[in-house]
């Protein structure tokens, strides 16, 4: 090999050129390696090839740029390339399906949907709701608090860079078994535990300082996640329509404000898109980066005032790639190039190279463009706050990315080469697994099996850590994620975001990885019924949905195949209930030395409330009143987490009856209108035994119910009928004298009254054979819920 | 003097998070409220046009070092002179949460014999440990010196949310009794942690969510016009805020809360 193929640039301050354009292909995969760009050989040699046609070398910042504007957390080469997979042709997982089903929708109400860093939708008075949900699965991996922590930071900026004033947080994560045993641990990978505790901090940390309030979330454990943790952060933004601005030009300022740029987080982007290896720890660390949550605090403060007065022309944030894709995409779309002096941005600490200062991932950075003419106003607001602000460089003309440092050109690229190669084809297939239903005998006390699920992880009170989320700050939370004297879980938090307005915002999430075991596609489609449902249940309706993929390695065919299954769900459930995607993120290359990460799809749900004070909450409110079953149930556990219990995974996944699913939801809308149901819980995890002890303990009152009155399709077991997860199902609460008007309203023979809400403080539920099969005593309920997580039992 | 010529400044710096629904909250009972950037209130040198300074919830310089001490350090430095006449002239000063972390980290409170030169008491981490945010009761234990309860009777049980890390109060060791002494002397307790029914937590967790010496939750100064609670009642204002609105048939207009931004206007427009 020839050494001589870098060359010292002839710069006062350290910059290396490459001689690509004789290099050879074990030359190309050399550079590529050292200089760790993550790219494909295809993708190097086309790199040769322009600079062959330039004439000259190749500066290291013009390698590491190409390296982030192409990776995969960046250009999304999946989701956006082709996929071949048996003799079809798919030419873009986003276009064919996600974006697909909401142009076909297509409602009135969307404001802007997959263009910015998040989705906006119109709300009331003027105003815009903006919604992003990201995942930040490798950093937590490598530093669970660190990278937790700017993962919020990270979706928080993405909500800032659409303009809007952050006013919700989200969070769902997925770790491995607690217990898990340490000597099964493989090196390099952290224990559960540890991972838990620093991810639950990390978020609690950040959300709680910007005081931006966690509503909403979720906890998942699954051993997959042992090795491959992982955390969706998400954000809900509030803005003025009117103060929207996407109108720069070339002449317009680029101006860097927010924290200084040191080596934290160099090549976050090319580490999110490789797998997590032994070395990952060591090789990766300072891909991780710094949190400062109050620097953010004060930039979002600055960045209101500047909307406000309409002072700026364009925004972004600066979070994987950094500058580097900023600058890029800003320019890209506004169809300028761009000039920068790399030589303006404030430093940390003195001493990085040209190239660590434009792909350093240091947080708490934005990205502003302004005319001049505004330039030092625009300042002046950052000065007040406190906040560092910078303009490094002007949008221009020609359609090149031109770099300076110190007065020499450190890059100088061609804007359509850079942003015109993201192609790639991948092959996928579809594996079918092969799956039996267990055989087993019914157990003898069910109660005792419902205690059990009570605790298992999933189902079991994450109060413990929800409490350390703020989830009250900025007094807007009408209701919150525990709801009541014993902290029953909601289904969905409420919003109460304009003062004028009695309009409230519902945010819900569903996720549910253990059906992706069996079929990728039913686990896409109830993931998208449970957020759905779980937004319904509160009152929500005009519901937009946020679509985040956690999958494999997607070079892998049988994990692209999985992935491409979902996306069809996610179309078909999509366009069915009328409920378009607004934003959307997928993680990919999520493999450790314990394997693939199971597929994991969240969906996160941003509903309406009409009207808060119409909101329903899931604890029982009275004896005397009905309770009501929606729904059918069917004898479908595969997934579920009562065959998980009994060590089964299984193969009757619960499938999802779309069309007929809407219409239930419609009328159940209706009857949500008319006030007439007292509370309402939604059916998953645990089926309708948990959601009934659920709702029982949180009101503090006793059921009596009757699974012989529960429509079912041919489900023949008493346990079947009580743990079965099938989709679409909700327990409702009606007063007598409303029962009538409710029926006609609900207009559903899947729909049925099985019981009473009693003064006891006991859950009795009868089975299919007249004969009491759960016969338990309320506080015992809730005790088996809380333990699991909680340090100590309360409120007893 | 009258409702709306009352002028409240709501202070903040980097970290300030709770200012916009303290605003509210003055501002819907009918009195001029803003909020303002120490910044801006360095180079305008108007604090002194207001009537009432208010200290709200937050992370103030990412309570580094340890919460409200940043802040409490810098704005003696900057403001100084403004906040001695403030106290002197007997203007009333609200800390909520991190307000109150600030104003007995500057000395403010609790105030036994004016302001001092080092904090007389802490609020430090929480026992258990650990970030809380929950709905808790609190009881007046103020026999009318501060003007922040004038309209709660004594032993009254309020309804109001926490969320910090940082709220046991804690006097040092060795002086513990004789301060508490003077506190209840001087009718200095204004809020302790209680029960539902009114019971004293007596120390135990969780109905003293901190671990709070003497289930301290609230005190105010020697004058009472100085008050720092570590709940906040910008987030008990109205009824939606409730934790339980849904399970109630009736509810009232506005939350707990409100009781303490009333009692201090009531108290301005008589007194003033």
């Amino acid at each position: 090999m020839n050494p001589d193929i870098y060359v010292r640039g002839k710069t006062t301050f350290k910059m290396y050129e490459v001689a690509l354009s004789e290099a050879s292909e074990t030359q190309l995969s050399e550079v590529n390696h050292k200089l760790a760009l993550g790219l494909s050989m295809q993708e190097m040699q086309a790199v040769k090839a322009y600079f062959k046609t330039e004439g000259r070398n190749a500066t290291d910042v013009e390698l590491q740029t190409i390296s982030q504007t192409w990776s995969e957390h960046c250009c999304h080469k999946t989701f956006r390339g082709k996929i071949r997979i048996g003799n079809k042709e798919i030419s873009s997982l986003l276009k064919t399906y996600i974006a697909k089903a909401t142009r076909e929708i297509n409602p009135p109400w969307c404001f802007s949907v997959f263009e910015d860093n998040a989705g906006i939708v119109k709300f009331d008075k003027g105003y815009g709701i903006a919604a992003k949900v990201e995942t930040h699965n490798h950093p937590s991996a490598v530093e669970p608090f660190g990278g937790a922590a700017t993962g919020v930071g990270g979706v928080i900026r993405d909500v800032l860079g659409v303009w809007a004033d952050p006013i919700a947080c989200t969070d769902v994560l997925g770790f491995g078994p607690l217990d898990y045993d340490y000597n099964k641990l493989p090196v390099g990978v952290k224990h559960p535990k540890y991972v838990y505790m620093g991810v639950t901090a990390g978020i609690s940390a950040y959300g709680n300082n910007m005081g931006i309030p966690t509503v909403n979330g979720a906890i998942y454990f699954d051993d997959s996640y042992t090795g491959n943790v992982t955390v969706y952060c998400g954000c809900i933004g509030l803005l003025p329509l009117n103060k929207f601005r996407r109108n720069a030009q070339s002449n317009h300022i680029i101006l860097l404000a927010g924290g200084k740029t040191g080596r934290d987080g160099i090549h976050g982007v090319t580490f999110a898109s490789a797998e997590l290896t032994e070395e990952s720890e060591e090789v990766s660390r300072p891909a991780v980066q710094i949190a400062d949550p109050i620097e953010e605090e004060k930039l979002k403060r600055g960045i209101i005032e500047v909307r406000d007065r309409e002072l700026a022309s364009a925004i972004t944030d600066l979070g994987g790639g950094g500058l580097s894709s900023a600058v890029g995409e800003t320019a890209e779309k506004f169809g300028c190039g761009v000039s920068v002096a790399l030589d303006k941005v404030p430093l940390k600490y003195p001493g990085l190279a040209p190239w660590e200062i434009y792909i350093s991932e240091s947080q708490e950075r934005m990205l502003l463009v302004v005319p001049p003419e505004n330039l030092d106003l625009v300042m002046a607001v950052f000065e007040r706050e406190d906040v560092e602000e910078t303009a490094i460089g002007t949008l221009i003309d020609e359609r090149r990315l031109h770099l300076a440092f110190r007065g020499e050109t450190v890059a100088d690229l061609d804007m359509e080469f850079l942003f015109d190669t993201c192609e790639s084809t991948k092959t996928a297939v579809i594996e079918t697994p092969r799956l039996a239903e267990p055989e087993f005998a019914e157990p003898e006390n069910p109660s005792e099996t419902l205690m059990q699920l009570l605790s298992e992880p999933n189902i079991a009170s994450k109060e413990h850590v929800v409490r350390t989320y703020d989830h009250e700050v900025k007094g807007n939370t009408t209701l919150k994620p525990l709801q009541g004297k014993y902290a029953g879980p909601n289904d969905a938090a409420v919003l109460k975001p304009l003062d004028n307005s009695w309009k409230g915002l519902a945010v819900s999430c569903g996720m549910n990885p253990n059906y992706g075991k069996i079929d990728a596609y039913w686990m896409a489609a109830s993931a998208i019924d449970e957020a759905v449902r779980n937004n319904l249940a509160v009152g929500g309706r005009r519901i937009a949905l946020l679509d985040n993929f956690t999958w494999g390695n997607p070079e892998k065919p049988e994990r692209l195949g999985s992935l491409v299954r979902a996306c069809e769900a996610c179309y078909d459930v999509a366009t069915a209930f009328r409920t378009p995607f607004i934003s959307g993120k997928d993680s990919l290359y999520n493999e450790s030395p314990l394997g693939p990460v199971t597929p994991t799809l969240l969906i996160t749900a941003v509903g309406i409330v009409p009207d808060v004070r119409s909101t329903v909450s899931m604890d029982l409110k009275e004896p005397g009143n009905l309770l009501y079953i929606l729904g059918e149930t069917y004898p479908e556990l595969g997934g579920s987490e009562y065959y998980r219990l009994k060590g089964f995974l299984g193969k009757s996944v619960p499938k999802l009856h779309a069309t007929k699913a809407r219409r239930t939801y419609y009328n159940l809308t209706k009857a949500m209108g008319e006030g007439i149901i007292k509370s309402c819980h939604d059916l998953s995890e645990g089926g309708l035994a948990v959601a009934a002890a659920e709702m029982a303990f949180a009101g503090g009152y006793g059921l009596e119910l009757d699974l012989r009155s529960v429509p079912n399709k041919s489900v023949a077991r008493n346990d079947f009928m009580l743990f079965s997860e099938s989709n679409s199902r909700f327990l409702l609460e009606v007063a007598e004298q409303d029962c009538s008007e409710f029926e006609e309203l609900i207009r559903n023979k899947a729909c049925a009254p099985i019981g009473k809400v009693t003064k006891g403080e006991k859950l009795l539920i009868r089975g299919l054979d007249g004969k009491v099969v759960v016969d338990a005593v309320l506080a015992e309920l809730r005790r088996s819920w809380k333990k699991t997580l909680s340090m100590e039992v309360q409120g007893e | 003097m009258r409702r709306e010529e009352i002028k409240v400044c709501v202070m903040r710096v980097g970290g300030t998070n709770c200012d916009a629904e303290t605003q509210r909250a003055f501002q819907d009972l009918g009195v001029q409220a803003e909020v303002l950037h120490v910044n801006e209130l360095v180079k305008q040198g108007n604090l002194l046009d207001y009537n009432v300074l208010v200290f709200p919830g937050g992370f103030s310089f990412g309570d580094y070092v340890r919460s409200g001490v940043i802040f409490a350090r810098s704005l003696s430095v900057k403001l100084g002179k403004e906040i001695e006449t403030f106290v002197d002239e007997g203007r009333p000063i609200l800390g909520i949460c991190n307000g109150f972390q600030i104003l007995v980290e500057y000395g403010l409170l609790p105030g036994f014999e004016g302001v001092t030169a080092y904090p007389e008491a802490t609020l430090t981490t929480n026992v258990p440990q650990g970030f809380k945010c929950q709905w808790i009761h609190l009881k007046n234990e103020n026999k009318g010196k501060c003007p922040f309860t004038s309209k709660i009777p004594k032993g009254k049980v309020l309804r109001m949310p926490i969320a910090h890390g940082e709220g046991r109060f804690l006097f040092p060791v060795e002086k513990e009794q004789q301060m508490l002494q003077k506190l209840i002397d001087n009718d200095m307790m204004v809020f302790s942690y209680c029960d539902e029914n009114g019971n004293v937590a007596d120390g135990k967790y969780p109905t003293n969510p901190n671990g709070s010496f003497h289930d301290i939750a609230g005190i105010c100064n020697r004058e009472g016009t100085i008050f720092g609670l570590m709940p906040h009642p910008e987030r008990a204002m109205y009824w939606w805020q409730q934790p339980d609105w849904t399970r109630q048939k009736q509810m009232a207009q506005y939350g707990d809360g409100k009781l303490v931004f009333e009692s201090l206007i009531d108290h301005l427009t008589k007194k003033f």
